[in-house]
């Protein structure tokens, strides 16, 4: 039925034959194919680019949230000064032994020249977010303006499968409140009274926290998002959940 | 009443000295266990209000990462146990095979009883109880799990109640409705509790459509030993000689019951191998806790040997016909099943969600080990199932059932 090919004794047709098309097709292929190597740890199987649908036309005019908030960490820039966690807890009333953000140290003692990170983690804002979905009575839910995830706490039954369902560790029970409690980019306390930075975001010395609307071009946010010369990657993309919070070095 | 008279001649008087009757012939023996059993719900009870008004955190070992610890995974035995009774009887009275007959009215009971058990404990675990009950009906949220899972199970309660006093008021029709809406019932919300687990994407242990196959399947089982279990202690109690159509019933589900072991462990062979081909992150590690980790004695000594291999072993060797073996079989495999539910909660959370990403703060494995209140609850749990096992022994007259 079909033409046998005996691939031993084709001629070497060499790349400088292959149509410059060709050869750039297989190079996006690769670098969406590839991976991030990042510290030591793989990331993401495929660029951020695709996870985070960012660059594209389609996706600027599709944004589901005016505002959307996002931000942009900046991994290397962070110190460990902790004041973005400190701000958190002092705006938000966050009480001892609860973290709405922290701090993760990465040592990597065989790396050549820095063998230290710090990455900061927080909730991820996700544009499908797994918490949504579980909680038995609406109690957290995804802000139809903003995008941000909220809660509502009246309604939290304290079952705990929001805190199962997050692949990002981002929720705690609130005992002070008698409900789970997150991360809201200071909605309630910062963003509705004017400010136009979340707390962390504020506090932070070294520039590491960036925190923006996602769809308006003149943000910082939108700009290190939407470009494709500087990696840019997403916490757990394999968990699909379309991540808010965008990590970048630089 | 099961005594088979009309029910129409039944006046509440004859009920009331019928009942009083049969708790007064009781011995000291059953008493004395009826106080133990209650006095354990009692202290469980106390032990849950006080740490739900003292706050959780000081009085259970759970963590904002192992959030979910010993009464979810005791909820989710008694649940599994509820609805391996109701499937695994309604073979007979829902579905018309005549050698489950025998088991009905003893096996809906105790169903009644162990969710009722099941509904304690998690009450327990829950933070804000009272919440659920106004927002589960004014705030519903048609995509979560767990509120399909406790609409169902409430739904499911209401049936196998139903079918239960249509059993003993002998209402053939109905019962057999009330059965079928009740396994139904059952299967739906059990399901989702294992989608529950199933769903969660982040969760590499639990994620995949195993998880609700697994939990009919792993009921069932259940199902068998329970019924075996409290079926042949329920004679013992009673000090009646078992007749051959009871003895006949006992026969058939421990064969059923063989039948279902193999089904776990074919399950459970496949799960473990999907865990450690090709290293699936997250899942990986969690398989590794159970084969040769910290979870090593819980995987093949109480959920392999005892929950599986051992009754498998005693069910063959008794042919369906020695009692004793049986009995012995059926309380391995509980102890056994137990801990396969405690594993299959706790290891789900081991692994922590940033584990890929190398941090100096998640390199390891999470612990965790209930506290004295837990176990204190969880022990109150089965009180609970006891306490109304042995009252309905004497109520219901050791579960007679007549012919249609």
């Amino acid at each position: 039925m079909f033409k046998k090919i005996d691939f031993d004794k084709l001629k070497n047709e060499g790349l400088e034959n292959v149509p410059m098309k060709e050869r750039r097709d297989f190079l996006k292929m690769g670098l969406a194919l590839t991976g991030i190597f990042a510290g030591g740890t793989i990331f993401s199987a495929v660029s951020s680019f695709d996870r985070v649908f960012a660059s594209t036309e389609e996706f600027k005019e599709k944004y589901p949230y005016k505002p959307h908030y996002a931000m942009v960490i900046y991994q290397n820039r962070c110190i460990d000064c902790e004041r973005c966690i400190e701000a958190c807890a002092e705006t938000n009333k966050v009480p001892e032994g609860g973290y709405r953000t922290r701090i993760l140290e990465h040592d990597a003692p065989d790396a050549i020249g820095q063998q230290r990170e710090f990455i900061p983690v927080l909730c991820n804002q996700c544009n499908i977010p797994q918490c949504t979905r579980v909680c038995p009575t609406k109690a957290t839910y995804k802000n139809p303006t903003n995008g941000i995830v909220m809660m509502n706490i009246t309604k939290c039954i304290g079952c705990l499968t929001c805190q199962q369902a997050c692949p990002y560790n981002a929720r705690y029970f609130n005992e002070e409140k008698k409900a789970v409690d997150k991360c809201n980019f200071c909605f309630d306390t910062r963003l509705s009274k004017g400010e136009s930075l979340t707390g962390c975001a504020a506090a932070c010395p070294a520039g590491c926290r960036n925190f923006g609307d996602l769809s308006d071009p003149s943000s910082m946010v939108y700009r290190t998002v939407h470009q494709i010369e500087k990696t840019v990657w997403v916490m757990r993309p394999e968990a699909g959940t379309k991540p808010n919070v965008f990590y970048t070095r630089g | 009443m099961s005594n088979g008279t009309s029910t129409s001649s039944i006046s509440l008087n004859a009920i009331e000295s019928a009942i009083v009757g049969r708790l007064k012939a009781a011995g000291i023996g059953f008493y004395a266990l009826l106080a133990i059993f209650g006095l354990l719900a009692v202290l469980a009870t106390a032990a849950g209000i006080h740490a739900m008004i003292a706050g959780h955190e000081h009085y259970y070992n759970v963590t904002r990462e192992i959030s979910w610890g010993v009464l979810i995974s005791t909820y989710v035995f008694f649940v599994v146990t509820s609805t391996g009774l109701c499937l695994v009887s309604s073979i007979g009275h829902v579905f018309g095979v005549q050698d489950f007959m025998p088991i009905a009215k003893r096996s809906v009971f105790l169903s009644i009883a162990t969710i009722l058990s099941g509904f304690f404990v998690i009450a327990f675990e829950i933070k804000i109880p009272w919440r659920m009950a106004i927002y589960n009906v004014i705030s519903p949220n048609l995509t979560s799990n767990i509120w399909w899972m406790g609409t169902l199970y409430g739904i499911y309660l209401a049936f196998m109640f139903a079918e239960f006093v249509f059993l003993n008021l002998n209402w053939h029709k109905p019962a057999v409705a009330c059965g079928f809406s009740g396994s139904v019932a059952g299967i739906a919300a059990h399901s989702n509790l294992g989608a529950v687990f199933g769903l969660l994407m982040g969760r590499e242990f639990w994620h995949g459509p195993y998880m609700p196959i697994y939990f009919i399947a792993s009921a069932m089982m259940t199902g068998c030993s329970v019924i075996l279990l409290f079926h042949i202690i329920g004679y013992k109690i009673n000090g009646e000689k078992m007749k051959p159509d009871m003895q006949r019933a006992l026969e058939v589900t421990s064969k059923i019951g063989i039948l279902l072991i193999c089904v776990i462990l074919f399950f459970t062979t496949w799960k473990m191998i999907s865990g450690l081909a090709g290293h699936p992150a997250g899942k990986y590690e969690a398989v590794m806790a159970l084969i040769k980790g910290e979870y090593a004695l819980n995987f093949w000594l109480f959920e392999i040997g005892m929950g599986m291999v051992f009754p498998l072993i005693l069910f063959y060797l008794s042919r369906g016909r020695n009692l004793n073996m049986m009995l012995i079989g059926a309380v391995s495999m509980i102890v056994g099943i137990f801990v396969m539910r405690y594993d299959l909660v706790i290891v789900g959370q081991i692994v922590p969600v940033f584990h890929e990403l190398g941090v100096n703060e998640y390199k390891h494995n999470l612990s965790y080990f209930p506290s004295l209140y837990e176990w204190v609850i969880t022990l109150g749990g089965f009180g609970i199932t006891a306490f109304l096992f042995l009252l309905g022994e004497k109520l219901f007259d050791g579960h007679k059932v007549e012919e249609h």
